[in-house]
């Protein structure tokens, strides 16, 4: 099921199932070329797939944009142990609402692509890591896979090729953390999501200190057509450096919020006036959050932009998850940032003091504002605080915490502004302990 | 060995070899970088982010904790950026942080407070309210303060990692998080304190010494542990002759900085309020307080009216007093008093053993082997629970070097969390179920083998029989009960065993055989409980003991001497494996003598010419007498610990297996000090349980 | 104790997934799926997955406090978690959140007397594009306005 009207400027490559009558059984798939790749990656060599996966210029689509085909490539050969496959299925960025439909829509992609690195690294059981949230999607990635043993396109000898693979699900428990690709790992294992130190990385000592090919559901669903219609077909329909579509999910004053899948490139000025069919109730843009709440905010002016993991990297943000969440001109920036710090302070794990104290001392500074009750000093104490955090936290959670905060205190600094108490006698320096006390 | 790696900090070269981390190569080459969560010998973190540094081509500042040395690496930890990072993670820190230093228990002696000093955040900038929690109490030891916990998880990871237990956890997320202990709002575990001792802050406190004192208001002295046979050293913090605290965070002795409960919190019997601080003297049937001439008079009369009348002495010393009063007492009963009955409780038969490896160099392990040993086999021993730094070393070799260990024992032991094998055989059946593990244990490379009394007489010679017979070099410890158990051996006190176990002319009576003798004249007991199970046959013998209470031998004594402990005399003192260490005098307790000087005042009432009853004096005559206590004297003067090798040759006296019986006590028990502990007597629950549980499971 | 028999062949399947000796891998699953069956994590059920697992209730615990699903006291039979997160705060989702807290007359994380209804505020449930969002036990709500809140509650607590 979709839950928004498709767009024509889309170009449907893992979304292109998504409008066909029972899309996610194993028969609409099958029917249209479904378990093909695998058939033709299985006559492949496994560097050959690898090659196949970096001509194709796919970036990890969970956030970090690392390129996959690098990242497969760092699993070593004959490991004595296991090699692992790990789907990221804990969709929880905020603004970030795709993975749920690439599993509700069509679960058989999924599974293709998982089995395609299978081939790839020699692994031969995967499990989905999907967050607990969404419960009603191991439902469908169960019967997906129920389906897929019974018409043996998982299991042992696969369609015959000699090939193995089990798939299980797990459930996540609510923990934001979990999406941190080594947290995840603590969790699959039945912990605490903390973060792993690191090296060693997942490829290496990932589940069970096994070597482990962690990826989003996207990146994994990409993979499929990559194989099937080549790496450079895929690779064309982005920009240099930045292959294939990515599935957007545009949030907030726009007229046609939804999740459409757009090649990389495609100008952000456009996805909002064009695609999401242009700001709510005629108001002018203020600002944008690109690629979900860990990225640095765009002004509206910054926002003629190709968006493309290069591009944003230069206007000193990230397509991270493609969550773009768009603001009008009446946007409250502090209570955005108030929001989204408070998000912040409830997922941090805790581990690490900048992170552990660092969110929750801003939580309660970004408050204050909120409530008319900040200082002017507080202003250069929240820019400060969030950057005594930036890159000293045990994981990227202290990122993007310090990220957007930072972004909207220099951007939008006459808000914050607006918010001091003035009043003479009301609240003021003199007096602020006596108060808070 | 691989080459060493070059680099540069601060501009220094720095030399260190392959593997070994950023933070451990700067403090060797004398560059600080503050820590708070890294802990040698504990599992790594990254977590409080103190150890921050730059390193030339990484964007990023680095934890130093976690990154191991690189081939030309520059790194920096004196730029003011390191600089910035060091004091914004402790002003993050300070935060939720109480500042009330003033009152706070660990004020003075806080890791928080000396790296503020240190390196800034001296000025607040949160103005926010504080979070706040009540402080908790979770067993008679331990006490727990959240707010002023900063989760360097220390204390989690002494826990599981160190002393095997698992009793300490992380509950809740985010600035909530705290630590929790395993019973929900209680702790059951071996309360040994290991997680307050290493606790950065005043988080955890502990229950004995906590808003007691300043720390720097006390004496420190290091002595060594009175209760089990280990011979940790504990630091005694001592002010107006009271011991209000026991630690050993200076790690130097043979136990680094473990100790257990009876080391660090079981001193209390010093002031129990029943300790004896009078002789006391029987009359009319009533023990009453006397003089000290008055008793030492009586005593001296008396010995001399037995001895000079041919008549019959027993002599029971002890396995608690020093190597020195040891060595005299066995002089004054052989050559004052003109008797071979002497004698001691005996918990293992090392006398069998050292006779079984004669000829043989290097078979007694150090405590100090066990860390290192490729593999040990622990035979008829509850080692967690008996022998509580020797299971630690054992964990630790495993746990740092993933060393083997086999286990034969009568029931689940904690070892067996680790143990390659473990093996619960019968009484009687131990050496069966070994030889069950012959292959294994031939492929190892080296082998110590700890065995309790389960193994005596003939069993130590075919134990000692197999260990030959596996062509791999192994070494063995004798587990014994007490803090010098060994020596006594050593010093004699046995009949027929003269010090460094050379025959004596004669033999003499056991200890029941005393009891039980028809014609005693006087049982001379020191530091011994002899008639607690057992009984005088003769009414009318003279009794006179030295004791610290009115035990159940004291109890039927004639006089009673009021003694010293440990802690408050010096002298030296052996551990279960040789190894000989001194004691320090921590305090002077009103009316007590130490058990030497008692002596020596007998000794002069009586005449007697056995040479001054001065410790130095009589550990230099023991250095020049007993052959492998001519230790080195500057290890010993500066706390350290000497392994001794009391004898290379047969030892020509039977060794009387059927009086070898050990106490069998517990981490919780002690022999007659465990009965006048009441911190030891506080704790109720038994930790018995957690040797089943889960404790470190992947 | 044992669960229905459903929930036991459930977990019976599920502790043969992972590779051998690594059975505490079913923890977080068995914790969830335990807590829809018996309502909260008691500490009979603690104890019980405890044991299954071969590790300590501690351990459990341990877990259960990271999770912000995990909770060991009952809650509504319909747990209302309204997302008060950036998509939704810009579409009206804590005018929503405040809606259906004067409406149930309920707090963050409160439970009503009767036991039909509790409420959340809670973080981003992946919903954004349909914002503002509402999950209900399991299910999604998506493009929720107070009127549509009343009508699902109010249907709610007849079906009830």
């Amino acid at each position: 099921m979709i839950y928004n009207e498709p767009s024509p400027l889309e170009v449907k490559v893992l979304t292109k199932r998504f409008l066909l009558e029972n899309s996610a059984s194993i028969d609409t798939y099958l029917a249209t070329d479904g378990y093909k790749a695998f058939l033709k990656a299985r006559e492949m060599t496994p560097d050959a797939i690898i090659a196949e996966v970096k001509i194709s210029n796919l970036r990890g689509r969970g956030g970090a944009g690392f390129p996959t085909g690098m990242k497969w490539s760092f699993v070593p050969k004959n490991s004595p142990k296991p090699t692992y496959i790990v789907v990221n299925a804990d969709e929880s960025e905020p603004g970030t609402c795709k993975d749920r439909l690439l599993m509700e829509n069509d679960p058989h992609q999924l599974l293709e692509g998982m089995l395609i690195a299978g081939l790839a690294t020699n692994a031969h059981a995967g499990y989905i890591y999907i967050r607990g949230e969404y419960r009603y999607l191991i439902d469908i990635m169960d019967k997906a896979i129920a389906e897929a043993y019974a018409k043996g396109w998982l299991g042992n000898n696969i369609q015959d090729t000699g090939f193995d693979f089990e798939c299980y699900t797990q459930t996540g428990a609510g923990a934001y953390e979990c999406g941190e690709e080594s947290a995840l790992l603590e969790s699959l294992e039945g912990k605490r999501g903390i973060p792993r130190i690191r090296p060693p990385f997942p490829a290496v000592a990932g589940a069970w200190q096994s070597p482990t090919v962690l990826n989003n559901v996207e990146t994994f669903c990409a993979i499929p057509p990559i194989i099937l219609d080549g790496g450079q077909k895929f690779a064309d329909l982005g920009t240099p450096r930045n292959g294939g579509t990515k599935l957007v999910c545009i949030s907030g004053h726009v007229n046609k919020p939804g999740v459409y899948e757009l090649p990389l490139g495609f100008n952000l000025l456009r996805m909002i006036n064009e695609v999401a069919g242009g700001m709510r109730g005629g108001k002018k843009l203020k600002a944008v959050i690109p690629g979900g709440s860990s990225c640095p905010l765009l002004k509206a002016e910054e926002c003629d932009l190709p968006m493309d993991y290069d591009s944003l990297a230069k206007a000193k943000s990230m397509l991270g998850s493609g969550g773009l969440v768009i603001m009008d001109e009446d946007t409250d920036m502090v209570k955005a940032a108030l929001r989204i710090m408070k998000f912040y302070a409830h997922e941090s794990c805790g581990w690490c003091i900048p992170c552990r104290e660092g969110t929750t001392w801003l939580k309660k500074m970004l408050t204050r504002f909120d409530e008319g009750r900040g200082q002017s000093s507080d202003i250069n104490l929240i820019g400060e605080l969030a950057k005594n955090m930036l890159g000293r936290t045990f994981c990227p959670l202290g990122d993007a915490a310090a990220l957007p905060t930072i972004s909207i205190v220099e951007k939008f600094r006459e808000e914050f502004e607006a918010k001091l108490v003035v009043a003479a006698g009301s609240y003021s320096d003199e007096n602020r302990f006596v108060q808070i006390a | 060995m691989a080459d060493p790696v070059n680099l540069s900090i601060d501009g220094r070269a720095v030399q260190a070899p392959a593997g070994t981390l950023l933070i451990d190569a700067a403090k060797t080459a004398g560059i600080e970088i503050p820590a708070f969560c890294y802990y040698e010998g504990l599992s790594l973190q990254a977590a409080c982010r103190m150890c921050l540094v730059e390193i030339e081509k990484t964007p990023k500042l680095q934890a130093s904790c976690t990154i191991p040395v690189g081939e030309g690496m520059i790194v920096r930890t004196d730029s003011p950026i390191v600089a910035a990072a060091r004091k914004s993670m402790l002003e993050f820190l300070l935060a939720n942080h109480p500042l009330d230093c003033p009152v706070c228990d660990k004020g003075g002696e806080c890791e928080l407070q000396d790296m503020v000093f240190r390196y800034g955040a001296g000025e607040s900038r949160f103005t926010e309210n504080k979070l706040h929690v009540d402080e908790k109490q979770w067993s008679p030891v331990v006490f727990f303060d959240a707010p002023r916990c900063i989760l360097c998880y220390r204390c989690v990871r002494i826990c599981n990692e160190g002393m095997g237990v698992g009793a300490l956890g992380i509950v809740n997320r985010g600035v909530i998080s705290e630590i929790a202990p395993n019973e929900g709002d209680h702790l059951n575990c071996d309360e040994c304190g290991a997680c307050i001792d290493i606790c950065p802050v005043g988080a955890l406190t502990s229950g004995t010494y906590r808003y007691q004192t300043r720390p720097w208001e006390m004496n420190h002295v290091g002595t060594i542990c009175t209760h089990c046979s280990n011979g940790c050293k504990t630091t005694l913090g001592v002010r107006n002759d009271k011991i209000i605290r026991g630690n050993n965070r200076d790690r130097s002795g043979v136990n680094g900085e473990f100790l257990c409960i009876k080391g660090r919190y079981a001193f209390d019997f010093t002031e129990n309020p029943e300790r004896l601080q009078s002789p006391l003297m029987r009359i009319n049937g009533k023990l009453e307080p006397v003089s000290w001439s008055r008793a030492l008079l009586t005593v001296a009369q008396k010995f001399a009216e037995v001895k000079n009348r041919g008549g019959k002495f027993g002599v029971i010393g002890s396995n608690r007093t020093t190597n020195e009063e040891n060595y005299y007492l066995q002089k004054f009963a052989r050559q004052g008093l003109g008797t071979q009955n002497l004698d001691h409780h005996r918990s293992g038969d090392l006398t069998t053993l050292l006779d079984a490896i004669s000829g043989k160099m290097a078979a007694l392990a150090t405590v100090s082997d066990l860390y290192k040993t490729k593999a040990s086999l622990v035979i008829g021993a509850d080692l967690a629970e008996q022998q509580p730094l020797l299971a630690f070393q054992l964990r630790a070799n495993f746990r740092h070097h993933a060393s083997h260990t086999y286990t034969v024992t009568n029931g689940p032991v904690r070892e067996r969390k680790y143990a390659i094998a473990s093996i619960v055989a019968n009484p009687g059946e131990e050496l069966k179920a070994v030889e069950t593990l012959r292959d294994r244990l031939a492929k190892e490379s080296e082998l110590v083998i700890l065995f309790g009394d389960a193994i005596k007489g003939d069993a130590v010679r075919k134990l000692v029989a197999f260990g030959d017979s596996l062509g791999i070099p192994v070494k063995y410890v004798c587990l014994v009960d007490y803090s010098n158990s060994r020596g006594a051996v050593d010093m004699g006190l046995v009949p027929g065993l003269l010090p460094g176990y050379r025959a004596a002319a004669t033999s003499g009576l056991a200890t029941h055989e005393m009891l039980a003798a028809p014609d005693l004249d006087v049982l001379w007991v020191v530091g011994a409980n002899p008639l607690k199970n057992a009984k005088l046959a003769l009414a009318n013998a003279f009794v006179v003991v030295h004791e610290m209470f009115l035990t159940e031998t004291a109890e039927r004594a004639d006089i009673v001497f009021p003694a010293a402990s440990a802690y408050e005399k010096e002298g030296t003192v052996t551990n279960v494996t040789g190894e000989v260490q001194r004691l320090k005098k921590a305090l002077k307790v009103m009316g007590t003598k130490s058990d030497l000087e008692i002596f020596g005042l007998i000794a002069k009432e009586m005449h007697l010419d056995l040479g001054p009853a001065r410790h130095d004096a009589i550990f230099d005559e023991m250095r020049k007498t007993i052959r492998g206590y001519n230790v080195p004297l500057p290890v010993i003067a500066t706390g350290g610990a000497a392994q001794t090798s009391p004898v290379n040759g047969r030892v020509p006296v039977e060794s009387r297996p059927d009086l070898i019986q050990s106490a069998r006590d517990t981490l919780f028990t002690s022999g007659s000090l465990g009965r006048y502990s009441k911190m030891l007597n506080s704790v109720l629950e038994h930790p018995a349980g957690l040797y089943e549980s889960g404790v470190n499971t992947p | 104790m044992t669960f229905s028999p459903e929930l036991e062949a459930k977990f019976a399947k599920m502790v043969t997934i992972y590779p051998a000796g690594r059975q505490r891998s079913a923890l977080i699953p068995l914790l969830l799926y335990a807590q829809d069956e018996v309502g909260a994590l008691t500490q009979e059920v603690i104890d019980e997955i405890a044991r299954r697992l071969g590790i300590t209730p501690l351990q459990v615990d341990e877990v259960i406090g990271y999770y912000s699903m995990l909770h060991k006291k009952p809650q509504g039979k319909y747990h209302v978690q309204v997302c008060t997160n950036i998509s939704c705060l810009l579409t009206g989702g804590e005018e929503l959140y405040h809606h259906a807290a004067r409406k149930l007359g309920l707090g963050h994380k409160q439970t009503a007397a009767d036991g039909v209804f509790s409420l959340e505020e809670v973080e981003c449930i992946g919903a954004c594009s349909w914002a503002p969002a509402v999950q209900i036990n399991y299910d999604f709500h998506h493009h929720v306005t107070p009127e549509k809140l009343d009508q699902l509650l109010d249907g709610l607590r007849k079906v009830q």
